[in-house]
Protein backbone atom coordinates (compact mmCIF):
# COMPACT_ATOMS: atom_id res chain seq x y z
CA UNK A 1 0.00 0.00 0.00
CA UNK A 2 1.26 3.45 -0.87
CA UNK A 3 2.12 5.58 2.14
CA UNK A 4 0.09 8.35 0.52
CA UNK A 5 -3.04 6.34 1.11
CA UNK A 6 -2.28 6.35 4.81
CA UNK A 7 -1.49 10.05 4.79
CA UNK A 8 -4.38 11.13 2.58
CA UNK A 9 -5.71 14.71 2.41
CA UNK A 10 -8.24 14.38 5.17
CA UNK A 11 -5.69 12.85 7.57
CA UNK A 12 -3.08 15.50 6.89
CA UNK A 13 -5.72 18.20 7.21
CA UNK A 14 -7.09 16.96 10.54
CA UNK A 15 -3.67 15.77 11.70
CA UNK A 16 -2.07 19.15 11.29
CA UNK A 17 -5.11 21.39 11.88
CA UNK A 18 -7.21 19.45 14.35
CA UNK A 19 -10.79 20.51 15.07
CA UNK A 20 -12.19 20.78 18.59
CA UNK A 21 -8.69 20.77 19.99
CA UNK A 22 -9.23 22.48 23.33
CA UNK A 23 -10.28 21.72 26.86
CA UNK A 24 -13.92 21.70 27.91
CA UNK A 25 -13.75 23.06 31.45
CA UNK A 26 -17.14 21.78 32.56
CA UNK A 27 -17.21 18.51 30.68
CA UNK A 28 -19.56 15.80 31.98
CA UNK A 29 -17.12 13.13 30.89
CA UNK A 30 -13.37 13.17 30.65
CA UNK A 31 -10.58 10.62 30.41
CA UNK A 32 -6.92 10.43 29.52
CA UNK A 33 -5.26 7.97 27.18
CA UNK A 34 -1.62 7.12 26.81
CA UNK A 35 0.43 4.95 24.50
CA UNK A 36 3.63 4.17 26.40
CA UNK A 37 5.34 2.74 23.33
CA UNK A 38 5.38 5.98 21.41
CA UNK A 39 4.42 8.45 24.13
CA UNK A 40 1.19 9.61 22.46
CA UNK A 41 -1.11 11.28 24.97
CA UNK A 42 -4.71 12.36 24.57
CA UNK A 43 -7.35 13.77 26.87
CA UNK A 44 -10.97 13.60 25.73
CA UNK A 45 -13.76 15.85 27.02
CA UNK A 46 -17.45 15.15 26.40
CA UNK A 47 -20.47 17.26 27.20
CA UNK A 48 -23.90 15.68 27.11
CA UNK A 49 -27.40 16.92 27.68
CA UNK A 50 -30.04 14.43 28.80
CA UNK A 51 -29.80 12.27 25.74
CA UNK A 52 -27.08 13.38 23.37
CA UNK A 53 -23.46 14.40 23.10
CA UNK A 54 -23.51 18.15 22.62
CA UNK A 55 -19.78 18.73 22.32
CA UNK A 56 -16.63 16.63 22.16
CA UNK A 57 -13.12 18.06 22.46
CA UNK A 58 -9.61 16.75 22.95
CA UNK A 59 -6.12 17.88 23.75
CA UNK A 60 -2.92 15.92 23.55
CA UNK A 61 0.31 15.31 21.78
CA UNK A 62 0.66 12.69 19.14
CA UNK A 63 1.37 11.88 15.54
CA UNK A 64 -0.80 12.94 12.61
CA UNK A 65 -2.69 9.65 12.72
CA UNK A 66 -3.72 9.90 16.36
CA UNK A 67 -4.41 13.62 16.09
CA UNK A 68 -6.54 13.15 12.97
CA UNK A 69 -8.36 10.26 14.59
CA UNK A 70 -9.15 12.37 17.65
CA UNK A 71 -10.18 15.34 15.54
CA UNK A 72 -12.48 13.33 13.28
CA UNK A 73 -13.88 11.58 16.31
CA UNK A 74 -14.90 14.83 17.98
CA UNK A 75 -16.65 15.87 14.77
CA UNK A 76 -18.65 12.72 14.26
CA UNK A 77 -19.67 12.38 17.90
CA UNK A 78 -21.71 15.56 18.10
CA UNK A 79 -25.41 14.72 18.24
CA UNK A 80 -24.95 11.02 18.97
CA UNK A 81 -26.32 9.31 22.04
CA UNK A 82 -23.83 7.74 24.40
CA UNK A 83 -24.93 4.33 23.23
CA UNK A 84 -24.47 5.27 19.57
CA UNK A 85 -21.03 6.69 20.33
CA UNK A 86 -19.94 3.48 22.02
CA UNK A 87 -21.28 1.39 19.13
CA UNK A 88 -19.46 3.57 16.62
CA UNK A 89 -16.27 3.19 18.61
CA UNK A 90 -16.65 -0.59 18.59
CA UNK A 91 -17.33 -0.62 14.86
CA UNK A 92 -14.33 1.59 14.16
CA UNK A 93 -11.93 -0.45 16.24
CA UNK A 94 -13.35 -3.64 14.78
CA UNK A 95 -12.69 -2.55 11.20
CA UNK A 96 -9.11 -1.65 12.13
CA UNK A 97 -8.30 -4.90 13.85
CA UNK A 98 -9.93 -7.53 11.66
CA UNK A 99 -9.13 -8.80 8.22
CA UNK A 100 -12.49 -7.89 6.73
CA UNK A 101 -12.41 -5.77 3.61
CA UNK A 102 -15.92 -4.35 3.88
CA UNK A 103 -16.24 -1.26 5.95
CA UNK A 104 -19.23 -0.56 8.10
CA UNK A 105 -21.31 2.14 6.38
CA UNK A 106 -21.79 4.05 9.62
CA UNK A 107 -18.08 4.90 9.72
CA UNK A 108 -18.55 7.72 7.19
CA UNK A 109 -15.43 9.87 6.96
CA UNK A 110 -13.69 7.73 9.56
CA UNK A 111 -12.94 5.34 6.71
CA UNK A 112 -10.09 7.70 5.85
CA UNK A 113 -8.32 6.25 8.88
CA UNK A 114 -8.61 2.65 7.76
CA UNK A 115 -5.37 3.02 5.79
CA UNK A 116 -3.56 2.37 9.07
CA UNK A 117 -4.56 -1.28 8.74
CA UNK A 118 -1.73 -1.77 6.30
CA UNK A 119 0.71 -0.34 8.88
CA UNK A 120 0.15 -2.47 11.98
CA UNK A 121 2.55 -0.45 14.11
CA UNK A 122 0.27 2.55 13.66
CA UNK A 123 -3.11 1.01 14.44
CA UNK A 124 -2.77 1.97 18.08
CA UNK A 125 -2.28 5.58 17.09
CA UNK A 126 -5.69 5.55 15.42
CA UNK A 127 -7.50 3.73 18.21
CA UNK A 128 -6.05 5.61 21.20
CA UNK A 129 -8.63 8.46 21.12
CA UNK A 130 -11.44 5.93 20.84
CA UNK A 131 -10.30 3.85 23.77
CA UNK A 132 -10.10 7.08 25.69
CA UNK A 133 -13.59 8.07 24.58
CA UNK A 134 -14.96 4.78 25.85
CA UNK A 135 -13.27 5.29 29.18
CA UNK A 136 -14.72 8.80 29.40
CA UNK A 137 -18.25 7.65 28.61
CA UNK A 138 -17.99 4.75 31.01
CA UNK A 139 -16.70 7.10 33.69
CA UNK A 140 -13.54 5.13 34.18
CA UNK A 141 -11.23 7.52 35.93
CA UNK A 142 -8.01 5.70 35.28
CA UNK A 143 -5.58 6.49 32.50
CA UNK A 144 -6.14 4.27 29.50
CA UNK A 145 -3.00 2.51 28.43
CA UNK A 146 -2.84 1.07 24.93
CA UNK A 147 -0.49 -1.67 26.06
CA UNK A 148 -3.20 -3.33 28.08
CA UNK A 149 -5.59 -3.33 25.16
CA UNK A 150 -6.28 -5.87 22.51
CA UNK A 151 -5.55 -3.85 19.40
CA UNK A 152 -2.94 -5.90 17.71
CA UNK A 153 -4.38 -7.06 14.40
CA UNK A 154 -4.50 -10.82 14.16
CA UNK B 1 39.56 -1.15 4.94
CA UNK B 2 37.02 -0.92 2.15
CA UNK B 3 33.44 -0.19 3.15
CA UNK B 4 32.05 -2.39 0.39
CA UNK B 5 34.02 -5.35 1.67
CA UNK B 6 32.62 -4.69 5.13
CA UNK B 7 29.07 -4.39 3.81
CA UNK B 8 29.46 -7.69 2.03
CA UNK B 9 29.90 -9.29 5.47
CA UNK B 10 26.33 -8.30 6.42
CA UNK B 11 23.83 -10.35 4.43
CA UNK B 12 20.81 -8.37 5.61
CA UNK B 13 22.13 -5.23 3.91
CA UNK B 14 21.77 -6.82 0.50
CA UNK B 15 18.01 -6.66 0.53
CA UNK B 16 15.64 -4.10 -0.86
CA UNK B 17 12.82 -2.65 1.21
CA UNK B 18 9.81 -1.50 -0.83
CA UNK B 19 12.12 -1.51 -3.82
CA UNK B 20 14.75 0.70 -2.20
CA UNK B 21 18.13 -0.37 -0.89
CA UNK B 22 17.93 -0.82 2.87
CA UNK B 23 19.40 2.20 4.65
CA UNK B 24 19.65 0.74 8.13
CA UNK B 25 20.08 3.68 10.48
CA UNK B 26 19.02 2.09 13.74
CA UNK B 27 22.17 0.42 15.02
CA UNK B 28 21.76 2.09 18.41
CA UNK B 29 18.66 -0.08 18.89
CA UNK B 30 20.39 -3.17 17.61
CA UNK B 31 23.19 -3.72 15.14
CA UNK B 32 23.10 -6.05 12.17
CA UNK B 33 25.16 -9.23 12.30
CA UNK B 34 28.05 -10.28 10.07
CA UNK B 35 28.12 -13.70 8.40
CA UNK B 36 30.75 -14.91 10.85
CA UNK B 37 28.39 -14.36 13.78
CA UNK B 38 25.41 -15.93 12.02
CA UNK B 39 27.60 -18.89 11.08
CA UNK B 40 28.95 -19.25 14.60
CA UNK B 41 25.39 -19.72 15.84
CA UNK B 42 24.41 -22.33 13.31
CA UNK B 43 27.76 -24.04 13.46
CA UNK B 44 27.42 -24.47 17.19
CA UNK B 45 24.07 -26.19 16.80
CA UNK B 46 25.22 -28.24 13.82
CA UNK B 47 28.51 -29.47 15.20
CA UNK B 48 29.09 -28.62 18.80
CA UNK B 49 25.85 -28.49 20.77
CA UNK B 50 26.07 -29.89 24.30
CA UNK B 51 25.59 -28.49 27.74
CA UNK B 52 28.69 -27.06 29.34
CA UNK B 53 30.58 -27.65 32.56
CA UNK B 54 28.94 -31.00 33.17
CA UNK B 55 29.50 -33.63 30.50
CA UNK B 56 32.57 -35.84 30.43
CA UNK B 57 32.21 -36.51 26.72
CA UNK B 58 33.87 -34.91 23.75
CA UNK B 59 31.07 -32.56 22.69
CA UNK B 60 30.49 -31.18 26.13
CA UNK B 61 34.15 -30.54 26.61
CA UNK B 62 34.50 -28.76 23.32
CA UNK B 63 31.35 -26.67 23.95
CA UNK B 64 32.74 -25.75 27.37
CA UNK B 65 36.03 -24.77 25.81
CA UNK B 66 34.34 -22.60 23.18
CA UNK B 67 32.22 -20.95 25.87
CA UNK B 68 35.21 -20.17 28.05
CA UNK B 69 37.22 -19.02 25.04
CA UNK B 70 34.52 -16.46 24.40
CA UNK B 71 34.95 -15.23 27.97
CA UNK B 72 38.61 -14.70 27.19
CA UNK B 73 37.64 -12.80 24.04
CA UNK B 74 35.48 -10.54 26.19
CA UNK B 75 38.29 -10.11 28.69
CA UNK B 76 40.69 -9.09 25.94
CA UNK B 77 38.08 -6.88 24.26
CA UNK B 78 37.50 -4.71 27.35
CA UNK B 79 40.95 -5.34 28.81
CA UNK B 80 39.63 -6.83 32.04
CA UNK B 81 42.34 -7.97 34.45
CA UNK B 82 40.76 -11.42 34.88
CA UNK B 83 38.37 -13.48 32.79
CA UNK B 84 36.41 -14.41 35.93
CA UNK B 85 35.41 -10.76 36.25
CA UNK B 86 33.44 -11.02 33.01
CA UNK B 87 30.01 -12.39 33.83
CA UNK B 88 27.65 -13.49 31.07
CA UNK B 89 24.15 -12.12 31.50
CA UNK B 90 21.21 -11.58 29.14
CA UNK B 91 21.84 -7.94 28.38
CA UNK B 92 22.84 -4.57 29.75
CA UNK B 93 19.46 -4.47 31.43
CA UNK B 94 20.10 -7.68 33.31
CA UNK B 95 23.64 -6.62 34.20
CA UNK B 96 22.37 -3.43 35.81
CA UNK B 97 19.59 -5.28 37.61
CA UNK B 98 22.17 -7.73 38.91
CA UNK B 99 24.29 -4.95 40.36
CA UNK B 100 21.25 -3.12 41.74
CA UNK B 101 20.07 -6.24 43.52
CA UNK B 102 23.33 -7.80 44.67
CA UNK B 103 25.52 -4.79 45.26
CA UNK B 104 22.49 -2.85 46.48
CA UNK B 105 21.61 -5.61 48.89
CA UNK B 106 25.10 -5.50 50.30
CA UNK B 107 25.80 -1.82 50.47
CA UNK B 108 22.69 0.30 50.49
CA UNK B 109 20.99 1.32 53.73
CA UNK B 110 18.03 3.58 54.48
CA UNK B 111 18.97 7.21 53.85
CA UNK B 112 21.71 6.31 51.36
CA UNK B 113 21.90 7.75 47.86
CA UNK B 114 22.48 6.41 44.36
CA UNK B 115 23.69 8.96 41.82
CA UNK B 116 22.59 8.83 38.17
CA UNK B 117 22.79 11.28 35.30
CA UNK B 118 19.97 13.13 33.56
CA UNK B 119 20.58 11.20 30.33
CA UNK B 120 20.11 7.62 31.47
CA UNK B 121 18.24 4.93 29.58
CA UNK B 122 15.29 3.55 31.55
CA UNK B 123 17.30 0.42 32.25
CA UNK B 124 19.78 2.51 34.21
CA UNK B 125 17.01 4.29 36.12
CA UNK B 126 14.31 1.81 37.02
CA UNK B 127 16.49 -0.85 38.75
CA UNK B 128 17.87 1.90 41.01
CA UNK B 129 14.43 3.26 41.70
CA UNK B 130 13.30 -0.22 42.69
CA UNK B 131 16.32 -0.56 44.95
CA UNK B 132 15.69 2.84 46.54
CA UNK B 133 12.07 1.97 47.16
CA UNK B 134 13.02 -1.27 48.83
CA UNK B 135 15.82 0.19 50.91
CA UNK B 136 14.52 3.67 51.67
CA UNK B 137 17.33 5.26 49.69
CA UNK B 138 17.08 8.19 47.25
CA UNK B 139 18.28 9.01 43.73
CA UNK B 140 20.45 12.03 43.01
CA UNK B 141 20.59 13.23 39.42
CA UNK B 142 23.58 14.84 37.73
CA UNK B 143 22.04 17.52 35.46
CA UNK B 144 22.81 18.29 31.81
CA UNK B 145 22.72 21.41 29.65
CA UNK B 146 20.72 22.21 26.52
CA UNK B 147 23.36 20.67 24.29
CA UNK B 148 22.97 17.41 26.11
CA UNK B 149 26.27 17.58 27.99
CA UNK B 150 26.53 16.71 31.65
CA UNK B 151 27.20 19.59 34.01
CA UNK B 152 30.33 18.18 35.51
CA UNK B 153 30.85 21.14 37.82
CA UNK B 154 27.92 19.92 39.85
CA UNK B 155 29.20 16.36 40.14
CA UNK B 156 31.07 17.10 43.37
CA UNK B 157 27.87 18.41 44.94
CA UNK B 158 25.87 15.38 43.84
CA UNK B 159 28.30 12.98 45.48
CA UNK B 160 27.99 12.90 49.25
CA UNK B 161 29.22 10.55 51.97
CA UNK B 162 25.85 8.83 51.57
CA UNK B 163 26.37 8.09 47.87
CA UNK B 164 26.85 4.36 47.53
CA UNK B 165 27.21 4.22 43.75
CA UNK B 166 27.29 6.40 40.66
CA UNK B 167 25.56 4.62 37.76
CA UNK B 168 26.13 6.51 34.55
CA UNK B 169 26.04 6.00 30.84
CA UNK B 170 29.20 6.19 28.78
CA UNK B 171 27.25 7.36 25.73
CA UNK B 172 23.62 8.41 25.40
CA UNK B 173 21.40 6.42 23.07
CA UNK B 174 18.97 9.32 22.71
CA UNK B 175 21.40 12.23 22.34
CA UNK B 176 24.61 10.64 21.15
CA UNK B 177 26.62 12.41 23.86
CA UNK B 178 29.89 10.69 24.67
CA UNK B 179 30.58 11.47 28.31
CA UNK B 180 34.11 12.12 29.62
CA UNK B 181 33.75 8.95 31.61
CA UNK B 182 37.31 8.63 32.84
CA UNK B 183 37.20 12.10 34.35
CA UNK B 184 33.85 11.33 35.95
CA UNK B 185 35.16 8.12 37.46
CA UNK B 186 38.19 9.95 38.84
CA UNK B 187 35.98 12.50 40.57
CA UNK B 188 33.71 9.80 41.96
CA UNK B 189 36.62 7.79 43.25
CA UNK B 190 38.06 10.89 44.90
CA UNK B 191 34.79 10.87 46.86
CA UNK B 192 35.06 7.13 47.55
CA UNK B 193 32.08 6.45 45.29
CA UNK B 194 32.24 3.35 43.08
CA UNK B 195 31.01 3.71 39.51
CA UNK B 196 28.92 1.53 37.22
CA UNK B 197 29.32 2.45 33.56
CA UNK B 198 26.47 1.63 31.18
CA UNK B 199 28.49 0.83 28.10
CA UNK B 200 25.62 -0.33 25.90
CA UNK B 201 26.16 2.52 23.43
CA UNK B 202 29.90 3.03 23.69
CA UNK B 203 31.15 -0.54 23.34
CA UNK B 204 30.27 -0.86 19.63
CA UNK B 205 31.99 2.41 18.76
CA UNK B 206 35.24 2.82 20.66
CA UNK B 207 37.93 0.80 22.40
CA UNK B 208 36.94 0.03 25.96
CA UNK B 209 39.67 -0.45 28.52
CA UNK B 210 38.13 -1.06 31.93
CA UNK B 211 41.51 -0.92 33.63
CA UNK B 212 42.31 2.44 32.14
CA UNK B 213 38.84 3.72 33.06
CA UNK B 214 39.16 2.10 36.49
CA UNK B 215 35.38 1.64 36.58
CA UNK B 216 33.97 -0.68 39.22
CA UNK B 217 31.34 -2.16 36.92
CA UNK B 218 30.91 -2.02 33.16
CA UNK B 219 28.01 -3.41 31.15
CA UNK B 220 27.24 -3.99 27.50
CA UNK B 221 24.86 -5.90 25.24
CA UNK B 222 25.89 -8.41 22.60
CA UNK B 223 23.19 -7.39 20.16
CA UNK B 224 24.46 -3.83 19.86
CA UNK B 225 28.03 -5.02 19.26
CA UNK B 226 27.26 -7.03 16.09
CA UNK B 227 26.52 -10.11 18.18
CA UNK B 228 23.34 -12.03 19.02
CA UNK B 229 20.44 -10.96 21.19
CA UNK B 230 20.01 -12.57 24.59
CA UNK B 231 23.60 -12.14 25.66
CA UNK B 232 25.34 -9.36 27.52
CA UNK B 233 28.30 -8.84 29.79
CA UNK B 234 28.78 -7.53 33.28
CA UNK B 235 32.34 -6.71 34.17
CA UNK B 236 33.00 -6.05 37.83
CA UNK B 237 36.12 -5.69 39.92
CA UNK B 238 36.55 -8.98 41.70
CA UNK B 239 36.65 -7.39 45.13
CA UNK B 240 33.07 -6.24 44.56
CA UNK B 241 31.86 -9.35 42.81
CA UNK B 242 33.31 -11.61 45.47
CA UNK B 243 31.64 -9.74 48.28
CA UNK B 244 28.24 -9.65 46.56
CA UNK B 245 25.60 -12.33 47.18
CA UNK B 246 24.50 -14.40 44.16
CA UNK B 247 21.85 -13.03 41.81
CA UNK B 248 19.81 -16.13 41.06
CA UNK B 249 19.94 -19.57 42.59
CA UNK B 250 20.16 -22.77 40.59
CA UNK B 251 22.59 -25.05 38.87
CA UNK B 252 26.10 -23.94 37.94
CA UNK B 253 26.25 -21.26 40.62
CA UNK B 254 26.70 -23.71 43.49
CA UNK B 255 29.65 -25.55 44.86
CA UNK B 256 27.76 -27.86 47.21
CA UNK B 257 24.05 -28.23 47.89
CA UNK B 258 22.36 -30.02 50.74
CA UNK B 259 18.96 -29.29 52.23
CA UNK B 260 20.71 -27.80 55.22
CA UNK B 261 23.04 -25.45 53.39
CA UNK B 262 24.39 -24.49 50.01
CA UNK B 263 27.82 -23.11 49.34
CA UNK B 264 28.28 -20.98 46.27
CA UNK B 265 30.59 -21.46 43.39
CA UNK B 266 33.45 -19.06 42.69
CA UNK B 267 33.44 -16.27 40.12
CA UNK B 268 32.19 -16.06 37.47
CA UNK B 269 29.82 -19.01 37.98
CA UNK B 270 28.34 -17.62 41.17
CA UNK B 271 26.46 -15.19 38.91
CA UNK B 272 25.67 -17.59 36.07
CA UNK B 273 22.88 -19.76 37.45
CA UNK B 274 21.39 -22.34 35.11
CA UNK B 275 22.29 -23.28 31.56
CA UNK B 276 23.51 -20.10 29.90
CA UNK B 277 22.97 -18.89 26.33
CA UNK B 278 25.87 -21.03 25.12
CA UNK B 279 25.56 -20.44 21.38
CA UNK B 280 25.06 -16.73 21.91
CA UNK B 281 28.12 -16.47 24.15
CA UNK B 282 30.24 -18.20 21.53
CA UNK B 283 28.83 -16.00 18.76
CA UNK B 284 29.43 -12.91 20.91
CA UNK B 285 33.08 -13.93 21.04
CA UNK B 286 33.01 -14.12 17.25
CA UNK B 287 31.40 -10.66 17.04
CA UNK B 288 34.08 -9.09 19.21
CA UNK B 289 36.76 -10.73 17.08
CA UNK B 290 35.00 -9.33 14.01
CA UNK B 291 35.15 -5.80 15.45
CA UNK B 292 38.82 -6.23 16.25
CA UNK B 293 39.50 -7.47 12.73
CA UNK B 294 37.99 -4.25 11.33
CA UNK B 295 39.98 -2.21 13.82
CA UNK B 296 39.10 0.72 16.06
CA UNK B 297 40.86 3.30 13.92
CA UNK B 298 38.68 2.51 10.97
CA UNK B 299 35.48 2.29 13.01
CA UNK B 300 36.01 5.53 14.88
CA UNK B 301 37.10 7.49 11.79
CA UNK B 302 34.39 6.11 9.60
CA UNK B 303 31.58 6.69 12.07
CA UNK B 304 32.79 10.19 12.93
CA UNK B 305 32.82 10.97 9.23
CA UNK B 306 29.22 9.78 8.93
CA UNK B 307 28.27 11.80 11.98
CA UNK B 308 29.92 14.97 10.67
CA UNK B 309 28.28 14.58 7.25
CA UNK B 310 24.82 13.93 8.68
CA UNK B 311 25.11 16.68 11.27
CA UNK B 312 26.08 19.23 8.67
CA UNK B 313 23.40 18.15 6.21
CA UNK B 314 20.61 18.01 8.78
CA UNK B 315 21.51 21.25 10.51
CA UNK B 316 21.46 23.07 7.18
CA UNK B 317 17.76 22.20 6.84
CA UNK B 318 15.69 24.96 8.44
CA UNK B 319 12.86 22.59 9.33
CA UNK B 320 15.10 20.21 11.32
CA UNK B 321 16.09 20.70 14.92
CA UNK B 322 18.87 18.55 16.30
CA UNK B 323 18.38 17.27 19.84
CA UNK B 324 21.77 16.60 21.37
CA UNK B 325 24.59 18.75 20.07
CA UNK B 326 27.37 17.81 22.45
CA UNK B 327 30.96 18.43 21.46
CA UNK B 328 31.82 14.74 21.75
CA UNK B 329 29.35 12.30 20.23
CA UNK B 330 29.00 8.78 18.95
CA UNK B 331 27.15 8.20 15.69
CA UNK B 332 23.67 9.05 16.92
CA UNK B 333 21.58 11.95 15.62
CA UNK B 334 18.25 12.73 17.23
CA UNK B 335 16.07 15.33 15.59
CA UNK B 336 12.62 16.75 15.32
CA UNK B 337 11.01 18.02 12.14
CA UNK B 338 8.87 21.12 12.16
CA UNK B 339 5.20 20.31 11.70
CA UNK B 340 5.60 16.54 11.60
CA UNK B 341 5.56 14.15 14.54
CA UNK B 342 8.57 11.78 14.70
CA UNK B 343 6.32 8.73 14.24
CA UNK B 344 5.03 10.08 11.00
CA UNK B 345 8.59 10.81 9.92
CA UNK B 346 9.57 7.23 10.78
CA UNK B 347 6.63 5.64 8.97
CA UNK B 348 7.13 7.71 5.84
CA UNK B 349 10.90 7.34 5.49
CA UNK B 350 10.43 3.61 5.97
CA UNK B 351 8.57 3.58 2.67
CA UNK B 352 11.80 4.78 1.07
CA UNK B 353 13.85 1.99 2.61
CA UNK B 354 15.15 4.07 5.51
CA UNK B 355 15.01 2.45 8.95
CA UNK B 356 15.20 5.00 11.75
CA UNK B 357 13.81 4.98 15.25
CA UNK B 358 11.04 7.30 16.38
CA UNK B 359 9.93 7.66 19.97
CA UNK B 360 11.26 8.43 23.40
CA UNK B 361 14.15 5.95 23.08
CA UNK B 362 13.51 4.55 26.55
CA UNK B 363 14.67 7.86 27.94
CA UNK B 364 11.51 9.75 28.88
CA UNK B 365 13.33 12.06 31.33
CA UNK B 366 15.42 13.30 28.39
CA UNK B 367 12.28 14.01 26.36
CA UNK B 368 10.82 15.88 29.33
CA UNK B 369 14.03 17.88 29.69
CA UNK B 370 13.84 19.05 26.09
CA UNK B 371 10.07 19.39 26.38
CA UNK B 372 9.32 17.20 23.39
CA UNK B 373 7.26 14.03 23.20
CA UNK B 374 9.66 12.13 21.00
CA UNK B 375 12.45 12.41 18.46
CA UNK B 376 13.40 10.73 15.23
CA UNK B 377 16.82 9.16 15.51
CA UNK B 378 19.36 8.00 12.97
CA UNK B 379 22.24 5.98 14.35
CA UNK B 380 25.24 4.53 12.59
CA UNK B 381 27.13 1.29 12.55
CA UNK B 382 30.42 0.45 10.93
CA UNK B 383 28.59 -0.64 7.75
CA UNK B 384 26.77 2.62 7.02
CA UNK B 385 27.67 4.86 4.12
CA UNK B 386 27.21 8.45 3.11
CA UNK B 387 24.60 7.28 0.64
CA UNK B 388 22.52 5.85 3.50
CA UNK B 389 22.43 9.38 4.87
CA UNK B 390 21.59 10.82 1.45
CA UNK B 391 18.72 8.36 1.24
CA UNK B 392 17.46 9.64 4.59
CA UNK B 393 17.75 13.26 3.46
CA UNK B 394 15.86 12.47 0.29
CA UNK B 395 13.16 10.67 2.24
CA UNK B 396 12.79 13.64 4.60
CA UNK B 397 11.92 15.75 1.56
CA UNK B 398 9.18 13.24 0.74
CA UNK B 399 7.86 13.65 4.27
CA UNK B 400 7.62 17.38 3.64
CA UNK B 401 5.75 16.80 0.39
CA UNK B 402 3.24 14.46 2.00
CA UNK B 403 2.64 16.99 4.75
CA UNK B 404 2.41 19.77 2.15
CA UNK B 405 5.14 21.76 3.85
C1 LIG C 1 22.35 3.47 26.98
C2 LIG C 1 21.61 2.17 27.04
N1 LIG C 1 21.57 1.48 28.17
C3 LIG C 1 20.93 0.32 28.27
C4 LIG C 1 20.26 -0.24 27.20
C5 LIG C 1 19.55 -1.53 27.38
O1 LIG C 1 20.11 -2.51 26.62
P1 LIG C 1 19.39 -3.93 26.46
O2 LIG C 1 18.02 -3.64 25.97
O3 LIG C 1 20.24 -4.65 25.50
O4 LIG C 1 19.38 -4.54 27.82
C6 LIG C 1 20.27 0.44 26.00
C7 LIG C 1 19.52 -0.10 24.84
O5 LIG C 1 18.87 0.59 24.10
C8 LIG C 1 20.95 1.67 25.91
O6 LIG C 1 20.97 2.36 24.76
Amino acid sequence: MDIRELYQELIIDHGTHPRNCCQLPNANHCAEGYNPLCGDKVKVFINTDNTRITKACFIGSGCAISTASASLMTEVLAGKSTQEALELSQAFKHSLTTETEDTAPELGKLTALLGTKAFPARVKCATLPWHTLEAALKEEKKIVNTESLEDIPV
Amino acid sequence: MDINTIRADFPILKQKIYGYPLAYLDSAATSQKPDSVINALSQFYQQNNANIHRGVYYLSESATKAYENARHSVQRFINAPHAKECIFVRSTTEAINLVAQCFGHLRVQPGDEIALSAMEHHSNIVPWQMLCEKKGATLKILPMNQRGELELDTLEHILTPKTKLLAITHASNALGTLNPIKKIIDVAHAHQVPVLVDGAQSTPHLKIDVQDLDCDFFTFSGHKTYGPTGIGVLYGKSRWLESMPPYQGGGEMISHVSFAKTTYNDLPYKFEAGTPAIAEVIALGTALEYIESIGWDFIRNHEQQLLAYATEALSSLPFIKLIGTAEEKIGVISFTMEGVHPHDVGSIVDQYGVAIRAGHHCAMPIMDFFNIPATARASFGLYNTLSDIDQLLQALQEVRKIFKL
